[in-house]
């Protein structure tokens, strides 16, 4: 059997695999996460309950109306922004200039309410949610087996990521929004509805939670607490990456994810904390994130 | 007519021909936190003038022209422009109204290029000026159109900074220090930028250190102190007043 560094090329591209899945979440996540702080300048901690609100908003849509996961991918996302709007205008809004600690301190609040209200009715144990009919099984792709709604995963967290990039540096309402994070008062007075800017831009962050959550659903249960498992590592990628900045944000999940993964085949026992140990020397050689600009 | 009125707009000349102020600004108080700024500006800016708010540093220029634009939003007094009431108009909705602002740091955006940076603000009426024309006026940004603004000179960055507004169709452009900082060659452009405007129609609230290059340009004058307008006068009694003022502004 063909193996590198002593180690089964199965073994290796298997966990390689699991790595990507990951960086595809911690990505999407730590993306949105990035896109909010950018404007806002609001540390979301709630971002964990929205990529939740997300998956159980498709497991709700498939046993309460019917909706498959194909029409879950996009309406799931729409109702968790729609829920960040409402959030936002009514709540959050009238944090903005005073210190990060609040905007923290509120998201981290509403986290918990979120959590324990589907705790409350869902209990701890997840939901299964079956993958969709034209995803399952797997695909040989030479060297490997590829389970198809993983491939999947993968490409469509890319096409999400680079899509969101592509926006924000290459139109025009990612022009105003790259502008207002710069400085918002002058885009204002330049006639742009920058209250309208923030509230659209929390629930497009929050619907890149909801995208994640969904296609979180069928490979982890839909449960009430998978979002506070997965967001304290988000929050050491967007940490690594640097704090509001977009591509820094992508690049950084995917590579995590990646090291990860490798981890888990050289040295299982740090796999769990890789993550922290990157974040602990990043912070002390460059506090400002590999991709983060000293400010 | 109330007192404010005679105040600042002296009978010796009369200013507009007869038109009523495209912005008229009386008792505007403000306050930065607890530091009260402004205790009472009374000004004018006739349709198509340019005038210039004169005084030395810290006397509150820069704030006057950001209490009119609403950006400090803690004021007390009464902003109108083309006869409404803008005091209680939101920020994003003053430029909709026809009123533009250059700040004094120019405000070019690291993150955009200077194309993007050039058609960032909407444009809120008819009657401004294509990016070909702006282009035509301003070939350095032509053919630095594809990197960041801020790649920019000082110069350019400037005359980006003036160059966007244009493109807004506003009426009224409220332009903080362009010359500060800047090479004499420089200063000259945009002096000739803003005879542009002139003849364009588009009035401009200038405020300025550098008076000679106000003098040329100007139609009218005020003079600021401790946050208030002291003294006001028009471009035909500036050579009476010259040295009273180069004393009073400490040049």
């Amino acid at each position: 059997m063909t193996t590198i560094f002593g180690v089964a090329l199965p073994v290796l591209t298997g966990q390689l695999l699991i790595g990507l899945i990951n960086g595809s979440f911690y990505a999407l996540l730590s993306l949105g996460l990035a896109v909010i702080f950018g404007l806002l300048r609001i540390v979301n901690f709630a971002h964990g309950a929205f990529y939740m609100l997300g998956a159980f908003a498709a497991w709700m849509l498939l046993n309460f109306a019917g909706i498959g996961y194909w029409g879950a991918l996009f309406l799931a996302p729409l109702i968790v922004a729609v829920v960040g709007m409402v959030i936002e205008r009514t709540m959050l809004r009238a944090l903005y200039g005073l210190d990060h600690l609040y905007g923290l301190l509120f998201t981290f609040g509403l986290a918990l309410l979120l959590e324990g209200g589907f705790r409350h009715y869902f209990g701890t144990s997840g939901q299964p949610f079956a993958a969709p009919e034209a995803l399952r099984g797997a695909t040989n792709i030479g060297f490997m087996m590829l389970p198809n709604y993983r491939g999947w995963v993968v490409v469509a967290s890319l096409v999400v990521c680079l899509g969101t990039w592509a926006i924000i540096e290459k139109t025009k309402i990612g022009a105003y929004l790259r502008a207002a994070t710069e400085n918002s008062t002058l885009v204002q007075a330049f006639g742009v509805n920058v209250p309208l800017l923030l509230t659209l831009t929390y629930g497009f962050g929050c619907a890149l939670a909801g995208v994640a959550g969904v296609l979180a659903a069928p490979l982890f249960q839909v449960s009430p607490l998978m979002g506070s498992n997965l967001i304290i590592i988000v929050f050491a990628v967007v940490v690594i990456g640097g704090m509001g900045s977009i591509l820094g944000a992508i690049v950084t999940g995917y590579m995590l994810g990646i090291v990860e993964g490798l981890c888990k085949v050289f040295y299982p026992e740090a796999a769990n904390i890789v993550v922290f140990v990157i974040m602990a020397i990043v912070l002390l050689l460059r506090p400002a994130g590999l991709f983060g600009k000293d400010s | 007519m109330t007192a404010t009125d005679t105040l600042t707009a002296p009978a010796t000349v009369a200013r507009g021909g007869g038109a009523a102020p495209q912005l008229k600004v009386r008792k505007l108080e403000a306050w930065y936190g607890e530091s009260h700024a402004l205790h009472g500006v009374d000004l004018d800016v006739y349709p198509g003038e340019t005038v210039t708010l004169l005084g030395r540093n810290g006397v509150g220029k820069t704030t006057t022209l950001r209490a009119i634009m609403g950006i400090i939003r803690k004021r007390k007094g009464e902003v109108e422009f083309e006869q409404k009431s803008i005091m209680r108009v939101p920020l994003h909705r003053i430029a909709h109204a026809g009123l533009g602002f250059v700040p004094e740091e120019r405000g070019i955006f690291a993150s955009l290029t200077v194309e993007e940076n050039l058609t960032l603000p909407p444009v809120v009426a008819k009657g401004g000026m294509s990016i070909e024309k702006i282009y035509e006026i301003f070939p350095n940004l032509f053919e630095r159109r594809g990197s960041p603004g801020t790649k920019l000179s000082g110069g350019e960055q400037q005359m980006l900074a003036i160059a966007r507004i244009l493109r807004t169709g506003v009426r009224l452009i409220l332009l903080d220090e362009p010359t500060e900082g800047l090479a004499p060659v420089i200063v000259e452009r945009i002096g000739e930028v803003l005879k542009v405007l002139k003849t364009h129609g588009v009035s401009v609230l200038l405020v300025e250190q550098n008076f000679r290059f106000a003098s040329r340009i100007a139609d009218h004058f005020y003079v600021m102190d401790h946050g208030q307008v002291i003294d006001s006068f028009t471009v035909s009694e500036l050579p009476a007043r010259t040295e009273a003022l180069n004393t009073a502004l400490g040049v």
